[in-house]
């Protein structure tokens, strides 16, 4: 029976979403295939979290679990995900292509000499090989793709798999792995980043700003509404480049391609490189003054209007729908 | 001492900090030309690849700040900057801006071998071409715009056998290591690596300077080397692809948009209404 080899991502003791949407998306594929899967979870304290993949779709999880495994070091991580590869011979591996599986899937599929398809939006099965979509030039265009030999590999863009029906019966069988921790890169020290919590390419709602705020100590009026809506903030390049905010907010060809259920762009008129990281977007509301701007092309919902009128009354509106409990 | 750069002003300023026995630094810097990110992009009629006729060509901004850092470790520590780049003869362009910033010397892999090649088969070019230079660091963008893969800096550091850290935003050399920091989902994360390693360039590791008028002019006297895929001993079976683009289309279009009218005050009220109604998002 062919098999369908997951990366499972483990922070602080707990599974990423993202690893969740790739062995739900596994299990989707092995039910096409007739296939089996397996998930490989590498870290300290992570033994627990097998059930979890196998309620997901798992039916085996192999278990890199040790003292020496807690912190992310990516040529230990390699050397573990490229051992069961190696073993396991499955025709298709599936990592999140998170900042983790980015920095991890090159270095693996290099190691086992795997074809490797990056930031994968949708998969399928024809004729028995893996076919996927993928977005090309921040999905100004979109390739559908194919490999040559085993193992297809592939990184998932983190939301937009959904996940799988949530089985706490289906038990898998786990395997103990054992993997060298030596690596000469390592993590030293990791702060919590000005950034903030909500990770731009992992949330649900996403408010953006531009140009059209006028300046940085206006900015405040997306993070407000992003603090409201329990949002991610974003920012057109126009005000990153302009030094209002930090470059890793930037949506955009040149930053980060996003795909959230509700893009807010807010006094951002849409140069071709920032709809190309937004546009994908499941629905996209654009606040703008100037009727005739691009962002009104993508745009679901749109509003003429100048952003200081509409942003601290969708901020209070939003703020008094979230205490009436929606 | 290999490759330090001489004349008197290097001499006066850099040298005496080096003591003769230390080796200079090697940076090599892989290069990627791409569509300018303000293109539109249109499909070729083969519905596989791009129109390439009027696109504009640029060096992938991610390179750029690969090309700065380089160009700054050597100001500091002295050294030389080696660009390598794979691609038609366009290419060459990418290379000489390079230079122009103030890059020492170029390699072109350039080969009709070469069109069509994955991301694994670009990086076993890459590193053919890489291995030999002993270079002390490597660094990369840490995606090629447009591709979007994120695959090259990984692939070439475990093809060469070096240690990787990606998407840095600092980089700092000291006694035969490099301190790396990195912004990743929330987490500002330092990183230690021995050096000779791979490290990928992430937008905020520094402002890459634009090429003066004598760094244009002086760009066209620098060494730029060909190499084929003999030269870099590859064989057919190194550069087949593993992965096949079969179809290349534009995204489908967007549903079109509904304008909300009114005052201020009734456009938010209508907005959240039918964000919860009707598109059922919030």
């Amino acid at each position: 029976m062919p098999t369908i080899v997951t990366f499972a991502e483990a922070r602080e003791g707990a599974l990423r979403r993202a690893s969740l949407e790739a062995v739900s998306e596994a299990r989707r594929l092995a039910d096409a295939m007739g296939a089996s899967v397996q998930s490989v979870v590498i870290g300290s304290g992570v033994g627990a979290l097998a059930g979890e993949l196998g309620a997901y779709g798992a039916d085996r999880v192999h278990v890199f679990e040790h003292a020496d495994l807690a912190a992310y070091a990516t040529e230990t991580w390699a050397r573990a995900l490229g051992q069961v590869i190696t073993q396991e011979t499955p025709a298709v591996v599936l990592v999140p292509f998170t900042a983790m599986g980015r920095d991890l899937a090159p270095r693996v599929a290099a190691r086992v000499g795997a074809g490797l398809v990056s930031d994968c939006v949708r998969l399928e099965v024809k004729d028995g090989r893996l076919q996927a979509r993928r977005p090309l030039y921040a999905g100004k265009a979109f390739a559908t793709v194919r490999w040559q030999g085993d193992p297809q590999m592939a990184t998932l863009r983190p939301n937009v798999f959904p996940l799988g029906r949530k089985d706490a019966a289906r038990k898998p069988e786990t395997v103990a792995g054992a993997v060298d921790a030596a690596a000469r890169a390592r993590v030293v020290s990791v702060a919590a980043s000005a950034a903030g919590k909500v990770e731009l390419t992992e949330a649900q709602i996403i408010v953006s700003g531009g140009r059209g705020l006028k300046g940085p100590e206006n900015f405040h009026l997306v993070e407000e509404l992003a603090g409201a809506l329990g949002a991610a903030v974003g920012a057109s390049r126009a005000v990153v480049d302009a030094g209002w905010v930090d470059h890793q907010y930037q949506v955009g060809q040149t930053g980060k391609t996003v795909s959230p259920t509700l893009y807010v762009a807010a006094g951002i008129s849409g140069a071709i490189q920032h709809l190309a990281g937004m546009s994908s977007s499941k629905v996209i509301v654009a606040i703008n003054k100037d009727p005739d701007a691009p962002i009104f092309k993508v745009a679901d919902y749109g509003i003429v209007g100048d952003v200081f009128e509409i942003l601290p009354r969708l901020t209070a509106a939003a703020r008094a729908v979230r205490s009436a409990g929606h | 001492m290999r490759g330090f750069r001489g004349g008197a002003h290097a001499r006066r300023i850099g040298a005496w900090r080096f003591p003769p026995e230390m080796k200079t630094l090697k940076t090599v810097v892989c290069v990627k030309q791409v569509p300018d990110t303000e293109s539109r992009i249109r499909v070729a009629p083969d519905g596989k690849g791009i129109v390439e006729g009027d696109l504009g060509w640029i060096v992938s901004p991610y390179d750029e700040y690969a090309i700065e850092e380089a160009l700054r470790i050597r100001e500091k520590k002295g050294g030389e900057v080696v660009l390598v780049s794979l691609g038609p003869e366009r290419v060459l362009s990418a290379l000489r801006s390079g230079l122009a910033m103030g890059a020492d010397s170029a390699i072109h892999l350039k080969d009709p071998a070469f069109d069509g090649l994955d991301t694994l088969g670009t990086a076993r070019a890459l590193a053919a071409a890489i291995r030999p230079l002993s270079a002390d660091l490597v660094l990369a963008g840490q995606q090629g715009v447009g591709g979007d893969n994120s695959q090259v800096p990984g692939l070439l550091a475990e093809l060469l056998g070096l240690p990787q850290v990606t998407m840095a935003v600092k980089i700092e050399l000291a006694d035969g290591k490099a301190t790396v920091e990195r912004e990743i989902e929330g987490a500002h994360e330092v990183w230690e690596t021995s050096l000779p390693a791979v490290v990928s360039a992430q937008k905020g590791l520094n402002e890459p300077r634009y090429a003066s008028l004598k760094g244009i002019m002086a760009a066209k006297k620098k060494q730029v080397q060909a190499m084929d895929a003999a030269a870099l001993g590859l064989k057919a079976e190194d550069l087949a692809p593993k992965v096949d683009v079969v179809a290349l289309e534009l995204p489908p279009p967007r549903p079109g948009v509904r304008m909300i009218e009114g005052e201020a005050e009734a456009q938010v009220k209508e907005l959240l209404r039918l964000l919860h109604e009707e598109a059922k998002v919030l």
